[in-house]
């Protein structure tokens, strides 16, 4: 028998029941618009967490000095001082993986405008700062590169220092605080940032320069920290790796010598969150392959009902020379056409869902395509699997006995 | 002399039913000769169904030889059975075994379907043409539950002309009808006996196989007739003569 008969055999067997073949595919429809709609709003939410990780500054890369040893006592790293502005300079110039770097260092002390005061920490970075924390200005402008060189008395406040020293409704663009007794011009103020995920206020903190913090506060040419960017997320492990072998050459360390630096990212954080988001996709996944499974089991009552149903049929048909393997893929083809039939619709209904609920519920959703191809594929394989045993079944008749059922 | 399309020759057919062998055929032999028009008559029990199933090919005999146009059935496969059945029996049920919503044309395709060398264009040609020797051009597309009886029988009888078979295997073909559409049904098998073809057709009723050419009577398992029926009835005459009731005009 050719296939195109094989198919029209199955398709005319089907026509005859179409209302039962339609309610069978249904449990298929279900299953698979399930399986693409929780997909769908589990990679929505994993982007949406994703992005706002990244707007965070989640590409941000830490570089501190490593504990020391000298004179035998081991020095945590606030004593030890190993990183300068030439590692800086050296990361910007060679690190294909960084996309900016900054130098940081800071110092705590009294700021004061007038009659208020406050005690706040000053950060002394260059332009790129900014960038890497994906920290926008709510108003003023920039820092220039010839305010670096001249180490101007120019700075950012953060919305935390605008509240507390600033009378309410007092602009502080252009005014000029104190810090440390030394006169500080605002130039710009930060957009607010919030809380860290530990209960940090990021935005008690007012941005100098680093050569201002370093020639007029702390009096020194070594840095506490250096922050960098990775330039995508992937790239964050390729970008550790640079950095150390950039910086291991910019402090002329000897192989097997250790590190004095460390590198941190804020791959924990996005392991962290990736791992919750992907445990929610299994789990709801779990579920609509349960529904699909469920809507399998469906087909194969139906083949079972519809093989015992049509014995007569069965019978005729091997009666006027369908052999055995010609009637197993025909109830083979009917499970079939039935369960991919049901997850085209299915794959059309769970994509139509998931836009339905972005624009009604405002979820964020992303059809994926592996979650289609990988439903389809389901769902031809459960008609197969459990179309084949009624078929078999079917197959397996004695024309004798076939032909006289009643 | 004609040809010979069955051979049968010490036929027997065994069946076990737990420790006990049920022999249903004790071994029978007969020619059938292509053009010719057999009735098997016998009783319930008589091992007509057996031998029915074995001429059909549905079963094969414990011992003794078959042959079926020159083929030797005991060697076949199942697969082989299958396809000896389609090239060269037609069946005729008695309760017609038509599929239900569908059009009688595709019914009749339905043999030819398991031909993988006909095209659908051919397969419908041959469709028409076997309903036109029935009767029933104009009724192509009536689904069974829309056809008489009698109708529905012509519909099986052109499924099994469609695939122009050797012999037409009927089983009690008449056994659902009134006699008024038997005789009109046994017009038609004596019209394609006629034509030349093979009819072999399965029976208690003495008065069908007045209208074959032979009879070969069963029972328990033996041949105990074998009669060639020399003044054969015309059916077409017997109906002729069935007064005309008013009845249903």
């Amino acid at each position: 028998m050719n296939v195109i008969n094989l198919f029209r055999i199955a398709l005319r067997a089907l026509q005859r029941n179409k209302l039962r073949a339609f309610l069978t595919m249904l449990g298929i429809i279900i299953g698979v618009a399930a399986v693409i709609a929780m997909v769908a709003i589990c990679q929505g939410s994993k982007k949406s967490i994703q992005d706002q990780l990244s707007s965070m500054g989640s590409n941000m890369i830490t570089i501190r000095p490593n504990s020391n040893v000298a004179a035998g006592a081991r020095l945590d790293f606030s004593s030890v001082q190993t990183l300068t502005i030439n590692d800086v300079t050296a990361l910007k110039k060679q690190a294909k993986f960084l996309s900016a770097v900054s130098p940081s260092i800071s110092s705590r002390s009294q700021v004061v405008n007038g009659a208020l005061n406050w005690k706040t920490t000053m950060q002394g970075v260059n332009p790129d700062y900014l960038t890497i924390r994906n920290w926008p200005l709510k108003e003023g402008i920039p820092f220039s590169e010839n305010d670096i060189t001249s180490a101007s008395k120019v700075c950012l406040l953060g919305q935390t220092i605008v509240d507390n020293v600033f009378t309410p409704g007092e602009d502080p663009l252009g005014k000029v605080i104190r810090f440390n007794n030394i006169p500080f011009k605002v130039i710009g103020v930060l957009s607010k940032k919030g809380e860290t995920a530990f209960g940090q206020d990021q935005d008690d903190i007012i941005i100098a320069l680093y050569t201002t913090v370093q020639q007029r506060i702390t009096g020194s040419i070594y840095l506490q920290n250096i922050y960098a960017s990775a330039i995508d997320e992937n790239s964050a492990t390729n970008a550790t790796d640079e950095i150390e072998k950039i910086m291991r050459a910019s402090h002329k360390l000897k192989p097997g010598e250790e590190d004095d630096f460390t590198v941190r990212t804020q791959a924990e954080l996005i392991n962290t969150f990736s791992s919750t988001s992907q445990l929610l996709t299994v789990l709801l996944t779990a579920i609509a392959a349960i529904s699909l499974v469920i809507g399998g089991i469906g087909i194969m009552n139906i083949m079972y009902v519809s093989v015992t149903e049509r014995t007569k049929e069965i019978g005729l048909r091997m009666s006027i020379g369908a052999r055995g393997k010609d009637i197993l893929l025909q109830f083979l083809v009917e499970a079939i056409l039935i369960s991919i039939t049901g997850g085209l619709i299915g794959i059309a209904l769970g994509i139509t869902t998931s836009k339905l609920i972005n624009v009604f519920l405002k979820w964020p959703t992303l059809v994926s395509q592996s979650s289609i191809t990988l439903s389809f594929l389901v769902c031809a394989i459960t008609g197969i699997f459990f179309g084949y045993y009624p078929a078999l079944k079917a197959s397996r008749l004695d024309p004798i006995e076939a032909l006289r059922y009643e | 002399m004609a040809k010979i399309i069955l051979h049968i020759h010490d036929l027997k057919r065994e069946f076990r039913m737990g420790s006990e062998i049920v022999r249903a055929l004790k071994g029978i032999s007969f020619d059938v000769q292509e053009g010719e028009f057999i009735t098997i008559m016998g009783s319930s029990g008589s091992g007509k169904t057996t031998l029915l199933n074995i001429l059909g090919c549905l079963d094969k005999p414990t011992d003794g030889e078959y042959l079926l146009d020159g083929v030797n059935v005991k060697s076949l496969s199942r697969d082989e059975l299958a396809k000896l059945r389609n090239h060269k029996i037609g069946f005729v049920f008695q309760s017609y075994n038509l599929l239900a919503r569908t059009t009688a044309l595709e019914n009749v395709e339905l043999p030819l379907m398991y031909t993988p060398s006909i095209s659908s264009k051919e397969r419908k040609e041959k469709a028409i043409k076997a309903l036109e020797a029935v009767k029933l051009a104009d009724r192509m597309h009536h689904l069974p539950n829309q056809l008489s009886g009698g109708q529905q029988q012509r519909v099986a009888i052109a499924r099994a002309l469609v695939n122009e078979p050797v012999m037409i295997l009927a089983d009690e073909a008449t056994g659902n009808l009134d006699s008024k559409t038997s005789y009109e049904i046994m017009s038609l098998v004596q019209e394609l006996n006629q034509q030349g073809k093979t009819i072999v057709f399965v029976t208690h009723e003495s008065d069908i196989a007045a209208f074959s050419n032979r009879t070969i009577t069963l029972r328990d398992g033996n041949i105990i007739k074998d009669f060639l029926n020399e003044n054969k009835k015309s059916a077409k005459d017997m109906l002729a003569s069935i007064p005309v009731t008013d009845d249903f005009k």
